[in-house]
């Protein structure tokens, strides 16, 4: 019985080495793991999987592929709902989507899709991605706005319809949070995400680095001057929050995005490059999302001793279930039900401690999670010398600003109809920008809607 | 990549560099700034723009060689490039708004220190073309350290000169320039602009509030991205946490806590000597 047979675990390094290094801590599958796993999937007639995929991808049909060895069919199958593979199957939070709704998983352990997909990606990098491609152009240019998920993804279609399309970024490389955010050891930058955007560069579209659209350029430009049909708005949700508390701008305190930028985009932690970044002793991370794992874990491998402080208790982490396994194996401290309300300093303007407040959980607020209350007299001190700020981001407001007739909701987010066109003629919007931070698979998948949303508007346009 | 269409020097230790940048160049406002990164393992440096021109597509910086990347910015010669130049960044200078109507009627003082004296410039020539009366006091250590005097002089009312020896103008501080401006000549002014290091711009704040005379100033915080993505560049102004790339660079100085924002510019310093100690390791052209 395929059932019978136990998941394949998958080859990692150490804990012990890892945490002292940047290098990828998960292998993956070879060909033979990947078979093993694949021959565990019932093929179900109503794949729960599929349903539970943000893009529903044909899970079970991938992976019966896998099991026959005909990879490039595989392949084929993903990309027909998915562009980035090789980057989903290591990132997307499949214990809420696909494998936490396997029917495995109720009495054992779910087929490792992620995993599958991830094999798949890889191979179609290594072995598809020299092919040569001529596509007739059509003649209409699109302008994409930010290279990240939603962004590529985008691009990615439209110039397979024959669109000229330019992605138009603000920072010097491509990738959103591929690059900046999401560190090497989870996600390898030359490996997988340069390969991504060179198969992009094939399909001929074109990349402006060091354009802030809304100050370089704007988008009335595109559409008025530089002869762009249609404009997609990719820009994410890039803006840090920050707590409101006191000692918030000591010395020593930074949001996770900094941090991560100048570990992941800047290369701080290489002494090629000329970046400083401050770790210090003990490093104090608060939140419980990706971003703080991902903080947490190059803090501790830059040499600090680091914690996780959260008001929530565990089970409501929203962080990637693996990531938490993994930043415990490392060595990572979690301090739960524990809320920060002063930021304490030295004589010198430096963080010296975080002052907390012990939380204990309540009634279930509108998000379905217990909310957290303070106990009262419960106050206590950690002592640190960073405090890295965790606690999410929201979109950047320059694009509303520069752009007449752009609507945002109260959130800042864009608001866009279920296509992804927004309230300006021409201009649609996808991923962060529009939902607030949220996952790369429902960036990608945003980019692809959009992508039919502008071929549509751009053919009814010609008539 | 961007190429340097020009470079010179024009005091010791202090260059100015032109760079083909046409985006840039056709955005550019009084105010704005740009991020340069020199080369690949370069950091991302803010710097204030100094000129523009539309017609032919470059933009000036002005950079005084002192930490690792400005001295590895300054070692480049007309004809290199330089891997990223992004902007224009940061609001322009609120009078830009004004009609020249309302600008011809208006007296403004500028004082600038350093190499904040670049950025002052275009600042001048726009008020000065559209018909505000500006007068200009520029500080130095000493005379051999003045830049653009030359310049300045053909778009401003008044140039005065202030260094710390006497060597040239006025010996003493900016502040005490002000003072012998306001209290001994009488001149009246409804507006003050000040660009130049932190401390600078701190006592010249603290000056004009003697005479409720509303100063703005331009801070050049730490920052990394450019964009609002960090956070790098707060500062506190008003007692409100403040973003110096998206919400400045100029502010209101007398709301400015110029004592947080001079610990935070600091925060990086120890690290940055060490990257000096580390790249001098690679380059031998630093002295020269
Ligand atoms: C540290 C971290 C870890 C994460 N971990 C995970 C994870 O494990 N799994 C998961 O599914 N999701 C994760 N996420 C979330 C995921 O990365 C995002 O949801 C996704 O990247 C959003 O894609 P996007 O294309 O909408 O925007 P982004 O990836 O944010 O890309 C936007 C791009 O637009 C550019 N831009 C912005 N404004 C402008 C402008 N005006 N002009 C030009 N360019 C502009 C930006 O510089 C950026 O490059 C993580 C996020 C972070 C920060
Ligand atoms: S420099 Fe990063 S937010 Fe201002």
């Amino acid at each position: 019985m395929a059932n019978k047979i136990p998941r394949v675990s998958v080859r990692e390094q150490e804990p012990a080495l890892r945490a002292t290094n940047f290098e990828e801590v998960c292998y993956g599958y070879n060909e033979q793991e990947a078979q093993t796993e694949a021959s565990r999937c019932l093929n179900c007639k109503n794949p729960r999987c599929v349903a539970a995929c943000p893009v529903g991808i044909d899970i079970p049909a991938f992976i019966k592929k896998i099991t026959e060895g005909d990879y490039s069919a595989a392949s084929s199958i993903i990309a027909k709902d998915s562009s980035l593979p090789s980057i989903c199957g290591r990132v997307c939070p499949q214990e809420t989507q696909c494998e936490g709704s396997c029917i495995l998983g109720i009495k054992g352990e779910p087929v490792a899709i992620g995993k599958l997909e991830r094999f798949v990606g890889d191979w179609s990098l290594e072995n598809e991605s020299d092919a040569e491609l001529t596509i007739q152009s059509n003649g209409h240019k699109v302008a994409v706005i930010g290279s990240g998920p939603a962004g590529l993804a985008c691009a990615s279609d439209l110039a397979k319809w024959g669109y000229e399309v330019t992605v138009f970024e603000a920072l010097h490389k491509l990738g959103g949070v591929l690059v900046y955010g999401i560190p090497e050891f989870r996600l390898p930058k030359e490996k997988i995400v340069a390969r991504e955007i060179d198969s992009l560069r094939r399909l001929g579209v074109k990349f402006e680095t060091d354009v802030v659209v809304g100050r370089t350029i704007t988008i009335d430009s595109l559409l008025d001057d530089e002869g762009f049909d249609a404009v997609f708005i990719g820009s994410g949700a890039g803006l840090p929050r920050f707590m409101g508390i006191s000692g918030e701008n000591l010395n020593g305190v930074v949001s996770a995005n900094e941090f991560l930028t100048r570990a992941n985009l800047m290369r701080a932690y290489d002494d090629e490059y000329d970046t400083p970044i401050f770790v210090g002793k003990k490093v104090v991370v608060v939140g419980g999302g990706n971003v703080a794992m991902d903080a947490v874990r190059t803090a501790k491998r830059l040499g600090a001793d680091a914690v996780i402080v959260y008001r929530r208790s565990e089970a409501e982490l929203p962080a990637r279930k693996e990531e938490v396994h993994h930043a415990k194996e490392e060595g990572i401290e979690f301090k739960m039900l524990t809320n920060p309300t002063e930021v304490i300093g030295n004589d010198k303007g430096w963080v010296r401690g975080l002052r907390c407040v012990e939380m204990e959980l309540g009634e279930p607020d509108e998000s379905g999670r217990r909310s957290p209350i303070e106990k009262p007299n419960s106050d206590f001190e950690v002592e640190c010398d960073v405090v890295i700020m965790a606690l999410g981001t929201s979109p950047n407001p320059l694009l509303k600003r520069t752009t007449a007739g752009l609507e945002t909701n109260r959130r800042g987010c864009i608001v866009t109809n279920e296509q992804g066109a927004t309230t300006r003629e021409g201009v649609f919007a996808g991923g962060d920008a529009v939902t607030g931070a949220a996952t790369v698979i429902l960036a990608m998948g945003a980019g692809r809607t959009a992508a039919k949303a502008i071929d549509e508007y751009v053919k009814n346009k010609a008539k | 990549m961007f190429k340097i269409v020009e470079k010179r020097t024009l005091a010791d230790n202090i260059y100015l560099l032109r760079i083909e940048a046409p985006r840039v160049a056709q955005s550019a406002l009084p105010g704005q700034f740009v991020i340069v990164r020199v080369d690949e393992q370069g950091e991302r440096v803010p710097l204030t723009i100094a000129d523009f021109d539309k017609e032919q597509g470059t933009v000036t910086i002005v950079i005084q060689a002192i930490g690792v990347s400005t001295r590895k910015l300054c070692t480049l010669g007309e004809g290199d490039m330089i891997a990223d130049f992004a902007g224009p960044l940061g609001n322009p200078s609120e009078f830009v708004e004004m009609s020249a109507d309302e600008l011809s009627k208006r007296r403004f003082l500028f004082v600038a220190g350093g190499v904040g004296t670049a950025p002052v410039y275009p600042q001048v020539k726009w008020l000065h073309e559209r018909g505000a009366k500006v007068d200009v006091i520029i500080g130095a250590k000493t005379a051999s350290m003045l830049i653009y005097t030359e310049q300045m002089k053909r778009v401003c009312d008044n140039l005065y000169i202030a260094t710390d020896d006497g060597s040239c103008g006025f010996k003493g501080m900016v502040t005490a320039k002000i003072k012998q401006l306001i209290d001994e000549e009488g001149k009246q002014y409804n507006e003050c602009i000040a660009i130049g290091p932190m401390i600078m711009m701190k006592f010249v704040t603290l000056t004009t509030r003697e005479y409720s005379l509303r100063t703005t100033v331009s801070l050049n915080a730490l920052m990394v991205d450019g964009t609002g993505m960090c956070g790098a560049c707060r500062v506190s102004v008003g007692g409100k946490t403040r973003f110096t790339c998206v919400d400045g660079p100029e502010f209101d100085g007398h709301e400015v806590d110029f004592d947080e924002a001079m610990r935070r510019q600091a925060m990086y310093r120890s690290q940055e000597s060490n990257a000096s100690v580390k790249h001098e390791h690679k380059c031998n052209c630093y002295g020269k």
